[in-house]
């Protein structure tokens, strides 16, 4: 087994939370990791990546090699598109269909999502809206990482976990609303490739 | 023991606190910061009493290091690769006076310069002042080698130096720990005069460091963290240094290369290893994370050895840091590519955060200096080198830490005034100081703007040594105190400090105006802690 993927963001969206989940599931499902991080200057409002790993194999590089990703997960729609040179053929791209618009050209919204359609597999989420719906605006994160757990092929229970283990200490009600908001994205992707 | 996920960073933190490390002092620069960050955030290191601090700049890091090491401690000192520039003077000679307590200096390089101004490889610095180094390639052997580099600087009395990478220190991974050593007691050197550099005692401390160079060599040789893996195929021999000998491993199917290997991890560059590759293998190409150390080593100047190829020769490029597809076109494999970026991806450049108190420093200063011609603001290095890009366009220059005050001195000094500097409140006492009280000295005619957010903001918000401290620091070095004018930087007070900036313009001397206002990312964090306390205290009434 080998997932390689590609995180997506705007620096201060929080990408890190959602590797920091997938990072605590794959180690406690008993898989090896590697995760490149970028701190650092690019984080003040910058765009932003993440490679995580993962693998029942020894992993050798820190960094995907071009074409190889298994699945582009991003939080920002323009984003998901940035890294499509390290997207394999065949690989999915799951993306937040909000947009951050801090720069004065970005590009038309439907443009946007009629390039994201070309690709044969890919999920667009508004996770915002749905995180909003759950009572729970600052989820929307949880909810992109929900739509991403079902390609990667890691039992959903050890999501929980990481959820668990990551929000603990903030008590059992902000458990139980990333909980949901992950099950909601879970449901939302299942349906969406339907 | 248990596995851990850490940072590379975080691997090197959690062994020094784990090796009966007693204090360590940094100044916060990418990618080093984290080092620190999570000892001062450790629980166990609280427990140890383990001393952590943010030093005013890296120089005086380097020598708190120094001090914990003469009084027979461990320590550690951690900064950027142009830190190490700051502190080089303290560094090469204390390569001079050697260690007592085991003294590790980090250095983490930023080939592709992903936040620096540039990407020296720290591992010159190592030669230079002829100071055993080491060069870890993954997290758990960083873990590892803080342990063996404490004991490797106990055994031989010499400082190490620990380079790593931006892939490495920003890269997590899993990392089993090893058991706590206690910290050492305090243990004055056996040689009372070890630590005094006087020429009649330097000489002798010189040759027993060309003396001791022989055995870094020895342990370079046979401390196992270079290896030779023999291959098959001998028309190619391999030298793959740190970081790079990953990239090598993933374009090989089960990671086997089916070429003879030379991992090096560690310096001086083990001689015996290099000559067997060299005399058994055809054609050597050498793979390094930052610039051509060892390949200009092997090949001399002229370049008569014209099997040694790498970066030299353009196999591999020239400048920025390595990943899996330059190494695979450099070793002749099967490139992999993906889909092309659509055109309607634009780019995104940092910029400063909504609500930045710098956005308005910079709307008041661009105001005032709108009737002078351009290019007369001079910068520094944080956050607010940000103003160098559009809508601001405010700044001219951005060298190193505190070359904005000494940088517009020299240019007064010569007739082009008026000559602004903008600097932060933290890169103002890390080098900022010194360059001012040359300006006092002779009265150069500069404005001096400390943008003060009361942080080092650009690498998360470390503690500022200039907290609380701006206008006493600049009235003790002799600014007259009719021209420190501190303003706050908020849009309704625009028109305001537009006047003030200009008066101090257009004063002929030197004078010192202080935007002053919480950095915002810091004032959110402060917030939320404060949100996070009532919260607590609401659930336990």
């Amino acid at each position: 087994m080998k997932k390689d993927i590609i995180l997506a963001g705007v620096g201060g969206q929080g990408i890190l939370s959602i590797a920091a989940s997938i990072g605590l599931a794959a180690v406690e499902a008993g898989l090896f990791l590697k995760q490149a991080e970028v701190h650092g200057m690019s984080q003040r409002g910058g765009d932003v990546q993440s490679n995580l790993r993962l693998s029942d194999k020894e992993i050798a590089s820190d960094l995907i090699p071009y074409g190889k990703a298994d699945m582009i997960l991003s939080v920002e729609p323009m984003e998901s598109l940035r890294y499509l040179p390290w997207l394999a053929n065949d690989g999915w791209l799951v993306t937040n269909s909000t947009a951050f618009q801090n720069i004065p050209n970005y590009p038309d919204k439907d443009e946007l999502m009629a390039e994201i359609k070309k690709l044969p597999k890919h999920i667009i989420i508004d996770a915002d809206f749905i995180a909003k719906e759950l009572g729970s605006a600052r989820s929307a994160n949880m909810v992109v990482l929900g739509a991403a757990t079902p390609f990667l092929d890691i039992d959903y229970k050890y999501f929980e976990y990481a959820i668990r283990k990551l929000f603990g200490s903030k008590g059992d009600k902000v458990v139980q609303l990333n909980l949901d908001a992950l099950i909601a994205g879970e449901e939302f992707a299942r349906n969406f490739v339907k | 023991m248990q596995k851990m996920l850490l940072l590379g960073d975080e691997a090197i933190a959690q062994a020094a606190i784990d090796a009966g490390l007693s204090g360590i002092f940094a100044y916060p620069g990418t990618p080093s910061t984290e080092i620190n960050e999570y000892v001062q955030a450790s629980g166990q290191a609280k427990e140890q009493n383990i001393v952590s601090v943010w030093s005013a700049n890296e120089k005086t890091a380097m020598e708190a290091a120094l001090g914990v090491s003469y009084v027979g401690k461990r320590s550690m000192t951690c900064m950027k690769h142009v830190g190490l520039n700051v502190a080089a003077d303290a560094f090469v000679n204390s390569a001079m006076t050697g260690a007592n307590g085991g003294l590790l200096v980090v250095s983490a390089d930023d080939p592709s310069m992903h936040s620096s101004q540039n990407e020296q490889d720290s591992r010159f610095y190592g030669k230079f002042a002829m100071m055993p180094t080491l060069e870890p390639s993954n997290q758990q052997e960083a873990y590892d080698m803080v342990f063996y580099g404490f004991e490797l600087s106990e055994k031989l009395q010499t400082p190490v130096l620990l380079r790593i990478t931006t892939r490495l220190a920003h890269s997590r991974a899993g990392v089993v720990r090893k058991a706590v050593r206690s910290q050492n007691e305090i243990r004055l050197p056996s040689d009372p005069k070890q630590f005094i550099l006087l020429p009649a005692i330097a000489r002798g401390r010189y040759k027993g460091l060309l003396k001791n160079q022989e055995r870094f060599l020895e342990e370079s040789e046979h401390a196992g963290f270079n290896t030779y893996f023999d291959g098959e195929d001998k028309t190619l021999g391999i030298i793959a240094s740190g970081i790079a000998y990953n990239y090598l491993l993933e374009n090989y199917p089960d990671q086997k290369v089916p070429h003879p290997v030379l991992k090096i991890n560690q310096y001086p560059v083990p001689r015996t290893m290099l000559a067997k590759l060299e005399s058994e293998c055809g054609r050597i190409l050498v793979l390094e994370e930052g610039a051509p150390m060892i390949e200009e080593l092997l090949n001399g100047y002229l370049s008569k050895n014209l099997n040694i190829t790498g970066r030299l020769d353009g196999t591999v490029p020239r400048d920025g840091e390595l990943n899996p597809n330059i190494v695979a076109r450099a070793l002749g494999l099967a490139d992999s590519t993906g889909k092309e970026v659509p055109a309607i991806v634009m780019g995104r450049p940092p910029s400063l955060c909504v609500g930045c108190a710098h956005i308005d420093a910079y709307n008041a200063l661009n105001e005032a200096l709108a009737d002078f011609s351009k290019g007369r603001v001079f910068s520094d290095i944080g956050c607010y080198t940000l103003g160098a890009l559009a809508p601001f366009n405010a700044i001219n220059t951005c060298v190193d830490m505190g070359a904005s005050i000494t940088m517009a001195k020299g240019a007064a000094d010569v007739g082009y005034t008026p000559a602004v500097a903008v600097i932060g409140d933290s890169t103002f006492t890390h080098s900022g100081m010194t360059g001012l009280l040359d300006a006092v000295n002779d009265n150069s005619n500069i404005l001096v703007i400390i943008a003060d957010n009361s942080t080092t903001g650009m690498t998360g918000g470390q503690k500022s040594a200039a907290l609380g401290k701006v206008e006493s620091i600049c009235i003790g070095l002799g600014v007259s105190e009719d021209h420190i004018k501190v303003i706050k930087p908020l849009k309704k007070n625009h028109e305001e400090n537009v006047k003030i900036i200009l008066e101090e313009l257009n004063y002929n001397g030197v004078s010192v105006v202080i935007p002053r206002r919480e950095c915002i990312q810091t004032l959110n964090k402060r917030m939320r802690a404060k949100a996070k306390i009532k919260d607590l205290e609401t659930n336990q009434n």
